[in-house]
């Protein structure tokens, strides 16, 4: 029998968990934005400190934040987006549930691998490969049942945020099983409880950093922001109660993102072995980039043509307006701080770290919890949220703590190159590291500042959601309409 | 044909699907099935959705 319902329980259990992903993902951050400025302070903790030292918990920290929140968000949103879209159920609800369930176990493996300083050293890739195996399994599953859906589509034509997610999902995948190409310990004879867990990278040398960067520029362009704007294309023409301003733009925007996107990673490798030609064709690239970012941003944007005044009484487009501003803000940084002279002030200073954050919590995070703030209530059977004058204040928090965070930043690694780079008449450094370091003081207290903010205004998403919870009843009945046929 | 000659090739013509695609994406034939694709979202039961007006 053809379903009539809608799968909302996965979609359910994926919210609720990018709320929580995304609060303790964010403690991480402030943790380690103190240990900045305390560098001691977690030795108090006696036989454990070793465990919560900066070196093991940045790394989940960005895990946290990167795959737990925003993971869990793009599960959430690409199994809703695309059932309500194609107007069909979702091809398994098995399937489905396996991939939350082993979803939420990486996550956990993560949160106790990394402590326990089991690393393979590679940036935003660092789990160890029986992690690395279980994610492919979960994300093959993923693949077939986000695909699988599609192909049993009601409706004629695959809705364009559709196809954002589909990119993601297949070059994730490549990503994934090309550079977590490794070497286990143990077929080395390595049987030691921790050697048992440990391996090599199959690549050696530049040509393993250029793999690298290879897999975590595309990261950043498939997971942090393909994915997302499949997000932006359903839910901001949702919340504003348009279509998008202009569909056929989104098709040459996604194209070419697809294009581009894909040879941008040397801007990582700037300076370093990399051929010279490899670090231009990456410069270059990304210089193009500015162009199908900046289309689509001013298409989210413009979806608001005539209906403006929504801005002023509605939190929740304020969250996925001002996540398009800053993904604005950021896809124009990006391409400057890839060209050579630009990176060679900010490479490797706190600049880097504004950079990301402008990205991670102004377009990843806003446009995530303005899309969570929009299913929370129609998952649990409600008008809106508990409270509408909260989600104000977590926008205000938010807004105000990520201009915090990426001012203060900016001004620090910008005084950090030039510190450096300065030399005396004879040729000798101006500043000795540790002069460098002092200077960072003020900028870290701004920063943990305005991380903390940010941190709090989760807080408040969470008892808003936990008070909806509360007051709503779980949907498990929501109706697929007759197809239509667009 | 050496590699250099070939990514040449490959370049173009992956520049020039490009041009066909926003061809394609712009040509006047194609202006309603896109515009009718851009209101899928809103072609649902109007009573399961409750966003406010």
């Amino acid at each position: 029998m053809e379903a009539t319902t809608y799968n909302y329980k996965v979609v359910r259990q994926f919210t609720v968990m990018t709320v929580v992903w995304g609060i303790v993902g964010m403690l991480v951050g402030v943790l380690i934005a103190a240990q900045l400025i305390w560098p001691t302070f977690t030795e108090a903790l006696g036989p454990l400190a070793p465990y919560l030292s900066y070196g093991r918990l940045r790394p989940l920290h960005t895990n946290a934040v990167i795959f737990a929140f925003g993971g869990c968000g793009l599960f959430a949103a690409s199994l809703y987006v695309v059932q309500r879209t194609c107007q069909t159920r979702l091809l398994s609800d098995g399937l489905a549930a396996f991939v939350f369930w082993g979803w939420q176990l990486v996550i956990v493996l993560a949160a106790v691998s990394l402590p326990l300083g089991l690393t393979s050293g590679k940036e935003y890739a660092e789990l160890e490969w029986p992690i690395d195996l279980l994610i492919t399994v979960i994300w093959v599953a993923y693949a077939v049942l986000y695909l699988g859906t599609i192909m049993i589509r009601k409706t004629q034509h695959i809705y364009v945020a559709n196809w954002f997610f589909g990119a993601y999902i297949i070059t994730i995948a490549l990503l994934h099983l090309v550079n977590s190409a490794e070497l286990p310990w143990i077929l080395g004879g390595d049987t030691t409880l921790m050697g048992m867990f440990r391996s090599y990278s199959a690549y050696a040398g530049v040509q393993d950093a250029m793999v690298q960067w290879w897999y975590g520029h595309n990261a950043v362009g498939f997971f942090l922001t393909t994915a997302f704007l499949g997000m932006m294309y359903y839910f901001v023409p949702k919340q504003a109660g348009r279509p998008i301003y202009s569909y056929r733009l989104s098709i040459v925007h996604f194209w070419a993102l697809n294009f581009i996107y894909m040879w941008a990673g040397p801007h990582h490798l700037l300076y370093t072995a990399l051929p010279d030609w490899a670090q231009s064709l990456g410069m270059v690239f990304s210089l193009m980039l500015l162009a199908p970012s900046w289309g689509g941003m001013m298409n989210g944007i413009m979806t608001l043509s005539g209906v403006w005044h929504k801005l002023r009484t509605d939190p929740i487009l304020k969250f996925l307006i001002v996540a398009l501003s800053f993904y604005g803000m950021s896809t124009f940084e990006g391409p400057m701080m890839s060209v050579k002279t630009v990176n060679a002030l900010s490479h490797y200073t706190e600049w880097n770290i504004a950079h990301v954050h402008s990205g991670a919590l102004g377009w990843v995070a806003m446009i995530t919890i303005g899309s969570m703030y929009y299913l929370i209530p129609r998952l649990f059977g409600r008008e809106e949220m508990y409270s509408t004058r909260l989600i104000n204040v977590h926008f205000w928090w938010s807004t105000i703590g990520v201009v915090l965070y990426i001012a203060a930043m900016w001004i620090a690694g910008v005084a950090q190159g030039l510190m450096w780079r300065a030399t005396n008449d004879d040729g000798t450094l101006t500043y000795s590291f540790a002069q460098s370091v002092s200077a960072m003081y003020p900028f870290y207290y701004v920063r943990l500042i305005g991380g903390t903010m940010f941190f709090a205004g989760m807080l408040l998403m969470a008892y808003n959601m936990w008070k909806t919870i509360a007051a709503g009843k779980a949907v498990n009945d929501a109706r697929i309409p007759e197809a239509v046929h667009a | 044909m050496d590699a250099g000659i070939v990514g040449s090739i490959i370049t173009i013509l992956f520049f020039l699907v490009f041009v066909a695609i926003i061809w394609w994406a712009y040509s006047t034939r194609n202006k309603d099935k896109f515009e009718a694709a851009g209101r899928l979202p809103f072609e649902e039961d109007p009573t399961d959705d409750n966003r406010h007006a």
